[in-house]
């Protein structure tokens, strides 16, 4: 395998990244903007990168910005909002083909640059503002896309889950925004978020593809260019902590029952048991050799899916499942169980193992992914913390058995959420 | 052992035939962390009614007996196959659909076992009647989980909408009725018939060294035992081209509502150059039409018509073939209304040489942006290669393409009674 290096300057207020490498057809561009998570902002972030898709200066319209993509070789833009720990995070992508690859092509890549830029600092504007037709016509997209999580059961039942139990956190906040806000948000407070987000977020631009980075480091740092900015940590928070879990039953029209639990993992990037809760989680549910899917589904038949997944910067864990209604207490029982069963030490060396390797596999598959890459390197810079791959992968090839029961004790059951069949005004 | 090389897009791949059938490909990517070796049979849903294995006559099985299989093939009779993938520090899964059923690993590590891993798992069925019925609640689980899935529902019944008679249109996982009839004796039938190494084909993919793995693939194969078989005699009935059900109404607990259009593509047998074409330049065309600032979405974006769900979709297989588009929508009559009209225009369609040019750029793009992906290149090789085609050749017959043979196939796209609206509202 080839190893990659990633080379970084700090220039103009902005993070650049190189990640050369040969795995790749494709050249891709990507910017990553860092600001605390807030009410007050959430849903205009949202509907930031669907008005940055209607056009810019030089391509005004949707169509035009779209033919200007299908002659770069189908240059695919996309554009979302995440979370990670208290941050939201706007990324914008621009993945083009490698002009190595197509004869008699030499400028896809400087202008797949002068493009990236264009998109994210010259949008359609009027006036100081977004233009207003835009706006409208993007709120009523962002409206249908917020109620259609009602349709996907299985995100309802994370977005419930969270409401629930991080009801005092940041955390909770709906990515996707919310409908009331909608209404409040008008062209020219939009276009001030954008320009908040463009000049005051933390910027991280990461470029990695079949390149050489000397070449490419003077085409992109001086096209980017804005004034250094401090970055804002959101504010430190603790929930109140809970003498119980919380149990919380919702009815819905469906015929599957969705069981998620969310457990605190009081374990964070940077600590020293991070390593060890990579493998009790590849233990629990990261698998189909893991307990949660041997248990509940292969011994048990009571499920389809039973999983378990943790948050990085948050310290959170969740288990889902999709059982049938009637199974609820069954389910729950042996979800408990399992837990129960890694603070036993119920597992050998030899699953330990297994899982370590399986761990340290699927972080070495993530690196033959192009976004795969730079979301592993991005986790450093949210996380605050240097971790090269090599580290990360060591740090889980030493973690011995007390660790992973070590962090079995830590895991705190904070929330039990249920949707089941039955009438919602029940 | 063939070496096949595609120096434009910088890739090699070895083919070989061994005796006992098994058509097996190597595409080394020594940059890449990882192996995927994907093992397929060409079987799917759709294979319903067949003469099975020193059979005499035809058969038809129940609906969802392909997926069953390809479920219980990780239970054997001490051991779960998972564990013994996740002992070699792979990761493995599987899938059915309408004309395959295809089992996979990922694994950055024990290279040769996993191969060989791969290769006895699926070559050595192992079905109980106990084993059979603890794996229906599993299977009602999974159905329940898609029946409360408004996107499958809206999906399945365009199918249903679109097709008479072709077994495109059951369920790839039957329904809970159906598996609750599936037997030990229907799984041995069909695993014997669709998994001889005839009707298979093993591709890996990545970091890994060719002549070693080859000769360990031989030595594996030759070390079974498989009978002689003759071509597999399977039937589909007889497809009229046009639509089943031009407008159809399905009632479920949704939000908003979802308009599907399909399109009849294709009922038709197709191989070859002739295959390839028809599925490029109907996805082309598609793209060009309905893609984010195409001619189409616009007119619907601005007639508030779709939202950012919206997606097209095309198909092609060797006998069927479709195209969807469809998304959420508050208005399913007028969506469905105004994609008819739009379509009705496309018969007087004559591309510029500009629109074709960018349409095949986009395209070529496309393409090289999937091969950054092992799992991709395996599966799309593995499809076109049952068609008759060689995947990696696509590149420069894209560019090979002229405008008359986009205006021929755009000016002959759309019948009327080839198209089916099928509206998902709430009940």
């Amino acid at each position: 395998m080839q190893e990659f290096r990633e080379k970084t300057i700090s220039k103009n207020g902005i993070n650049f990244h190189f990640v050369p490498t040969q795995k790749f057809k494709t050249i891709a561009i990507t910017a990553k903007f860092r600001a605390p998570l807030s009410r007050e902002t959430i849903t205009r972030r949202a509907l930031i990168p669907h008005v940055l898709q209607q056009g810019t200066q030089t391509y005004p319209d949707r169509v035009a910005l779209q033919q200007k993509l299908d002659s770069l070789y189908g240059a695919l833009l996309s554009m979302n909002g995440t979370k990670k720990g208290n941050y939201h995070i706007t990324t914008i992508r621009l993945e083009t083909a490698n002009q190595k690859f197509i004869s008699n092509e030499a400028s896809i890549m400087d202008e797949a640059i002068a493009l990236f830029k264009e998109v994210i600092l010259n949008p359609k504007s009027e006036n100081g503002s977004f233009p207003e037709a835009t706006v409208t016509r993007e709120k009523a997209t962002l409206k249908q896309k917020i109620k259609a999580v009602a349709d996907d059961k299985m995100r309802l039942a994370n977005m419930r889950l969270l409401d629930e139990m991080c009801s005092e956190e940041q955390y909770k906040l709906h990515v996707q925004g919310y409908e009331e806000d909608l209404e409040t948000i008008t062209p020219d407070n939009l276009y001030s978020c954008y320009q908040s987000m463009v000049q005051n977020d933390t910027l991280d631009i990461y470029i990695s593809g079949d390149i050489d980075p000397d070449t490419i480091e003077s085409k992109i740092t001086g096209s980017f260019v804005r004034r250094e900015t401090e970055t804002s940590i959101p504010k430190e928070e603790s929930a109140s902590p809970k003498n119980e879990p919380k149990t919380v039953i919702d009815k819905q029209d469906v015929q599957q029952a969705k069981l998620h639990l969310g457990y605190r993992t009081n374990i964070t990037y940077g600590d020293k048991d991070y390593f060890a809760l990579h493998v009790f989680n590849g233990l629990l549910g990261g698998f189909p050799s893991s307990k949660l899917f041997i248990n509940v589904r292969e011994k048990n038949s009571l499920a389809y899916y039973a999983a378990s997944r943790f948050e990085s910067h948050k310290g959170l864990l969740f288990v889902f499942s999709g059982i049938a209604p009637e199974d609820y207490q069954q389910a729950r029982e042996i979800i408990v169980q399992q837990v129960e069963a890694m603070k036993n030490g119920d597992f050998t060396e030899g699953e330990l193992n297994d899982t370590k390797e399986l761990v340290i596999n699927q972080m070495l598959e993530t690196t033959d992914n192009a976004k795969g890459i730079i979301e592993l390197m991005y986790q450093q810079e949210v996380g605050g913390k240097e971790l090269p791959f090599n580290q990360l992968t060591d740090g889980i090839k030493k973690v011995s058995k007390e660790d992973v029961i070590k962090v079995a004790e830590k895991l705190e059951l904070d929330t039990v959420y249920l949707m089941t069949r039955g009438d919602k005004n029940e | 052992m063939n070496k096949h090389s595609y120096e434009h897009i910088e890739e090699m791949i070895y083919k070989e035939k061994l005796p006992n059938g098994l058509s097996v490909y190597l595409l080394p990517r020594p940059q890449m962390a990882k192996i995927y070796g994907l093992f397929t049979t060409d079987y799917g849903s759709i294979d319903q009614t067949f003469t099975p294995i020193n059979g005499k006559e035809r058969i038809t099985v129940p609906e969802g007996v392909a997926h069953f299989l390809e479920h219980k093939m990780f239970e054997k009779e001490n051991r779960d196959v998972f564990a013994d993938f996740s002992n070699q520090g792979a990761s493995a899964n599987a899938y059915t659909s309408f004309t395959k059923t295809a089992y996979l690993f990922a694994s950055t590590d024990h290279t040769m076992e996993n191969i060989e891993t791969l290769l006895d798992f699926v070559q050595d069925p192992y079905f109980t009647d106990q084993s059979v019925e603890k794996e229906k609640g599993i299977i009602a689980q999974e159905i329940e989980m898609y029946n409360d899935q408004p996107d499958w529902r809206a999906l399945t019944g365009t199918l249903k909408a679109m097709f008479h008679h072709h077994p495109v249109r059951i369920d790839i996982p039957g329904t809970v009725d159906s598996i609750n009839t599936i037997t030990k004796d229907d799984l041995y039938t069909c695993y014997n018939t669709f998994y001889h190494p005839e009707n298979m084909t093993l591709f890996i993919a990545g970091n890994f060294d060719v002549k070693q793995i080859m000769k360990m693939i031989e030595e594996n194969q030759a070390s079974k035992h498989f009978p002689k078989v003759e071509k597999i005699d399977r039937s589909y009935p007889q497809e009229p081209d046009s639509v089943f059900e031009k407008d159809k109404t399905i009632k479920m607990p949704v939000s908003i509502p979802k308009c599907t259009i399909g399109i009849k593509e294709s009922s038709s047998e197709l191989t070859g150059e002739d295959f390839l074409k028809k599925d490029l330049l109907q996805d082309m065309i598609a793209d060009f039409y309905f893609s984010k600032g195409g001619p189409f979405y616009q007119q619907l974006y601005e007639a508030q018509l779709i939202d950012a769900s919206f997606y097209f979709d095309t198909n092609l297989e060797k006998n069927f073939g479709f195209t969807l588009i469809g998304g959420n929508t508050s208005e399913p009559e007028n969506f469905a209304a105004k994609v008819r009209e739009l379509l009705e225009t496309t018969k007087r369609t004559e591309f510029t040489d500009e629109e074709v040019d960018r349409m095949k750029k986009k395209k070529v793009g496309q393409l090289l942006r999937s091969m950054n992906s092992l799992e991709y290149i395996a599966t799309k090789f593995t499809h076109y290669n049952l068609a008759g085609v060689d995947f990696l050749k696509a590149v420069p017959f894209i560019q090979s393409l002229t405008r008359d043979d986009f205006n021929t196939f755009v000016q002959n796209w759309i019948k009327n009674d080839r198209i089916a609206v099928s509206k998902l509202v709430n009940e």
